[in-house]
């Protein structure tokens, strides 16, 4: 079992916390993923890791709440103990000086750019961090992606904090006007794919993080196979980070949908089941 | 009883769960012998002077001799008996493929139908679960320190001969529970997962032996850091990495390895979902590709799905070759004929096709023939030209062998592997290219069986042992 020390609500839909993994922060990397499972009944989920304390024996996961579990997650409260952590999983991101580099995140995908983008830092690149959210309330972290970041953009959808619109802006704008020896990309999977697309067009390599389907996460089940130009991948252990320009970006998006039904359904049953139980303590009761 | 009696006996039948009714849950199907059953079909061994059954079995079981006591009614001895080779018996006699091992060489057999070795060895192991009358005993301690790199049949068995003979283990699994493909692969109906658990950990609480689940070897602590700590490394890894056909349309949604789909079911109790929170996708029409244990298990587990969450139950299982070159368990393939699982033999997958969202609509296939046996005595199957046809299919479960998980060779220094992705491994005592490092079981043989895996993990146990009290005894 593995305790939650702290935990903080970075906006409406995104948690942070941190919790103690002693074994997983030893050899823990930028880019590396764990598998989370919350108690007997729980699912295995992938979630990256966002930041890790190595004296204190603890790792940062950020998550949203998107399903049943990381909305089951989301009501968790320090002191109280996860069933499954186990990792660190996936291959770090390859950390060395290329230059001037774009990190360009959206919505939760800044939590696991923030150990990269600072690893690169520390590497001697120049670093551009593009971030964008949603609206103003969705923004989290933007003080540590700057402390990490030489320049820093942050675009919202509706134009209620920073610059209006989507990351692909800036970024198609930086890749005109300055030299950029890489660019890495983490978010939903269609800001990925036009992040890619942009970045075809001027030829600069590109890495994205991929967070597919996954049961075990160690290479066992091939859920979470990617087809890459080259062939198909599997996301837990050949990457997650891959190069985006070879992904076929259609069948990953398609391949979200697979148990759309069904988490509809673990979502509900749940909600149900957390309503009529008097003994439950989630904030949703409160 | 006279010896002239015995044979008389007929073979005693296994209670089994009515066929229909078990399609419908993942309970037992096999519910084992009765007392009278047990003692009855232990009368009908000829106690043969030289057992052929024991060299049929890879891990020498003294069989006459706990089938002896058995029939004598003394638990304790047959239990007791049983122990001296077979740390898993409830296990062993659910899952082995005895009519090619110990039941395949009994005299009965040549003229009738052999003894029930498998059954009666799970009723010793059944009995002994529920009583406990004969726990492991560990040694006086050597002071050794000994790491296990995964929990399943031959990580486990090498795990407790090695504390038997008083050395402290330390097991490393990566997945949350112990017990490897007796708890992802193996479904419930065929082997409780409350045996497996029950039959580990009896034998680690006897023994002491330390498990850590959540550890990844490769990844949360590699070969090199372990070796620094322990005086011997077991490396029991498995074959767990899916085989995918190089055919197109492999990610279409609805395509999956038998690993994913049994994973989902067995580790992740999918059968009971939304109480459980790990789906399956399931449809109206579920094609298996492949005919051995993986894909018999994947079938049965597809029609008790569609049964329970209250689709049309309508399995295939697609082999290249025929009836009579069908790989897995005797029993297994009867089971499913049983349940009614479609057989199209002599069929060959040639193209997986998707309609306009992505999903599964069904697979193109070749018609096979099988030339004249070869040398090794087997029919290679070739495609008769123009015979291609289509079979409606909404699921696809691939179930064509499985490979050893490269994360072991992650910073392994000299651990050497074949270009298959095994382990290099002596097969009589499992010493690898490098020092101090043993492997046994699938990571050495690729996809085999639980018992050959076990069979490996002893004959290992016995070279660490020799190997580190003769170490002692030099210093």
């Amino acid at each position: 079992m593995y305790k939650i020390i702290r935990k903080e609500i970075l906006s409406d839909t995104i948690k942070l916390m941190v919790v103690e993994a002693p074994h997983v922060v030893r050899k823990a990397e930028p880019g590396q993923f764990v598998i989370v499972r919350i108690n007997e009944t729980g699912e295995r989920i992938p979630l990256t890791i966002a930041d890790y304390d190595r004296e204190q024996g603890t790792i940062t996961i950020v998550f949203q709440e998107v399903g049943k579990s990381t909305k089951h997650l989301g009501t968790l409260q320090p002191g109280d103990e996860i069933s499954t952590v186990a990792g660190p999983l996936g291959h770090p991101t390859e950390i060395q000086k290329y230059g001037t580099i774009i990190c360009a995140a959206g919505g939760v995908g800044i939590a696991p750019m923030y150990p990269i983008a600072r690893a690169l830092k520390n590497a001697g690149n120049t670093v551009i961090s593009i971030i964008g959210v949603r609206s103003r309330d969705f923004l989290f972290w933007e003080d540590k992606m700057r402390y990490v970041s030489d320049e820093l953009v942050v675009c919202t959808d509706d134009g209620s904090y920073g610059r209006k619109g989507v990351v692909t802006e800036p970024l198609k704008e930086l890749l005109a006007s300055r030299r950029i020896a890489r660019v890495w990309a983490i978010g939903p999977g269609v800001m990925m794919k036009f992040v890619s697309l942009s970045t075809r067009d001027f030829n600069v390599p590109t890495m994205v993080s991929l967070n597919t389907i996954m049961v075990d996460g160690t290479g066992m089940c091939g859920g979470c196979r990617v087809l890459l130009n080259d062939g198909a991948k599997f996301v837990c252990t050949d990457g997650p980070e891959f190069d985006a320009h070879k992904v076929d970006w259609d069948n990953l998006l398609s391949r979200y949908q697979i148990y759309k039904k069904e988490e509809i359904l673990s979502f509900e049953t749940w909600k149900h089941k957390c309503s009529s139980d008097t003994d439950c303590h989630c904030e949703g009761k409160r | 009883m006279s010896k002239q009696e015995r044979p008389k006996i007929p073979r005693q039948k296994m209670p089994e769960q009515e066929r229909i009714l078990r399609r419908s849950n993942f309970k037992e199907v096999a519910l084992g012998f009765t007392e009278e059953l047990a003692v009855k079909e232990a009368n009908r061994c000829l106690q043969c002077k030289k057992p052929t059954c024991v060299s049929g079995c890879p891990i020498g079981v003294l069989i006459p001799q706990f089938i002896h006591a058995l029939r004598r009614g003394d638990m304790p001895s047959a239990i007791s008996i049983m122990k001296i080779k077979n740390n898993l018996p409830a296990i062993c006699g659910r899952v082995c493929p005895q009519e090619g091992q110990c039941e395949g060489r009994c005299i009965l057999g040549k003229k009738g139908e052999p003894v029930a070795i498998g059954r009666l060895e799970r009723y010793v192991g059944d009995y002994e679960l529920a009583h406990r009358v004969c726990p492991l005993v560990r040694q006086k301690d050597t002071g050794k320190k000994i790491a296990v790199v995964g929990s399943g049949p031959s990580g486990i068995t090498c795990a407790v001969d090695l504390s038997r003979n008083g050395h402290s283990v330390t097991i490393f699994e990566s997945l949350h529970v112990p017990g490897g493909v007796l708890i992802y692969g193996i479904p419930e109906f065929r082997l409780p997962k409350e045996i497996v658990n029950s039959e580990i950990n009896y034998a680690v609480e006897c023994l002491n032996i330390k498990i850590l689940t959540d550890h990844i070897i490769g990844r949360t602590i590699t070969l090199d850091e372990i070796l620094s700590e322990y005086d011997a490394v077991f490396i029991g890894t498995g074959a767990g990495l899916p085989s995918f056909i190089n055919i197109p349309g492999i990610n279409y949604k609805g395509v999956m390895s038998a690993n994913e789909f049994l994973t989902r079911v067995n580790l992740m109790k999918a059968y009971l979902f939304p109480e459980y929170d790990t789906p399956v996708r399931i449809g109206n029409r579920i094609a298996v590709i492949g005919a051995g244990n993986v894909a018999m298990d994947s079938a049965r587990c597809s029609l008790r799905l569609q049964t329970i969450f209250g689709q049309k139950a309508e399995v295939h299982i697609i082999y290249r070759r025929s009836r009579d070159e069908v790989p897995s368990r005797k029993e297994e393939f009867h089971h499913a004929e049983e349940e009614g699982v479609i057989f199209d033999f002599l069929t060959n997958p040639v193209e997986i096709l998707g309609d306009a969202e992505g999903n599964v609509r069904g697979i193109r296939c070749i018609r096979m023939k099988l030339e004249e046996p070869d040398s090794s005595g087997r029919r290679k199957p070739v495609p008769i030209e123009g015979s291609e046809f289509e079979i409606e299919a909404d699921i696809v479960i691939m179930a064509l062998g499985t490979s050893p998980n490269p994360l072991i060779f992650i910073n392994s220094g000299n651990l050497q592997r074949t270009k298959h992705g095994t382990a290099v491994a002596d097969i009589e005592t499992g010493r690898t290219t490098r020092e101090r490092v043993w492997a046994g079981g699938d990571i050495v043989t690729g996809a085999a069986t639980v018992i050959s895996a076990m069979g490996a993990g002893k004959r290992t146990a016995a070279d660490i042992h020799r190997f580190l009290m003769e170490e002692n005894s030099k210093n």
